[in-house]
């Protein structure tokens, strides 16, 4: 039995395509690290006992309670409408300090939502009160 | 006027290195890159509109609390007590730190009230809520 003899033709691989596909590597690479990045509201708390004394008219209470409903001053506000309102009291006082005082049960996204919503305002002044029973 | 021929050397730049220099490179980055140091509590954080970013990830310490109230540090849970001696050494080695707060949505105010607190205590006062960004 004979076994037939195949013709061997040049068995190189081409190389040229190693650098598009090096540069395939190294494009995904550098796009799929960078999108990982914190993100978040940010606040600076009060230093420990600084106590400063402030004038009743240039605050604005903010309560919260356990169940998402806000007190803004007085009176109840949807949390949607918290931008408008602040922006209204911030033009009329600028030196206005939001105290945001929330319930223990408080859900922290409520937390969060109002806190956005002074954001939204550009209220730069806020004041986060301890919880209360 | 004649000009003089030149030598016939090719000017054209030898691609052969290419592959070498891309492979470089990418090496680099696959190394420098760091995707994910701790994995945390499995939480679902809050959405929000107004988001900053974190200015850099070598000045910031996560705190994670899921929710059931479990608080956790790099992978280590803590109690809300502790959280003071770990934050106050972090502060002590860098002024800089911001802390970011991975808490769940569902997660109560009693809670993140008291991590303030610890933080307050600490020192350590540049806080980040960690949020997604809200979608609509």
């Amino acid at each position: 039995m004979a076994k037939k003899k195949r013709r061997f033709k040049g068995g190189e691989i081409q190389s040229s395509s190693m650098a598009d596909i090096a540069f395939l590597l190294l494009i995904f690479f550098l796009v799929t690290t960078t999108i990982d990045m914190d993100k978040g509201l940010g606040i600076v708390l009060p230093a420990e006992g600084e106590q400063v004394e402030i004038s009743k008219k240039n605050i604005l209470n903010c309560l919260i309670n356990s169940t998402g409903q806000v007190l803004l001053g007085d009176e109840p506000v949807k949390i949607s409408d918290i931008n408008r309102v602040i922006r209204q009291k911030l033009k009329a006082n600028s030196k206005l300090i939001i105290s945001v005082k929330s319930h223990e049960m408080t859900k922290y996204k409520d937390y969060i939502a109002v806190l956005d919503q002074l954001k939204m305002a550009n209220a730069t002044r806020i004041s986060i009160a301890e919880t209360q029973l | 006027m004649k000009f003089e021929k030149k030598t016939r050397l090719s000017s054209e730049i030898s691609t052969a290195s290419m592959p070498d220099i891309i492979f470089m490179l990418l090496i680099f980055f696959m190394v420098t890159t760091v995707l994910r140091e701790f994995s945390g509590l499995p939480v679902n954080l809050p959405k929000a509109v107004r988001i900053e970013k974190l200015k850099s990830k070598n000045h910031t310490s996560h705190i994670w609390v899921s929710k059931e109230g479990l608080v956790s540090i790099e992978d280590k849970l803590y109690k809300t007590e502790d959280i003071r001696h770990i934050m106050y050494e972090r502060r002590a080695a860098d002024p800089q730190l911001v802390v970011s707060l991975k808490a769940d949505e569902r997660s109560r105010m009693k809670l993140i009230s008291g991590i303030h607190n610890e933080l307050r205590k600490a020192d350590a006062l540049a806080l980040n809520y960690a949020t997604l960004m809200a979608t609509n």
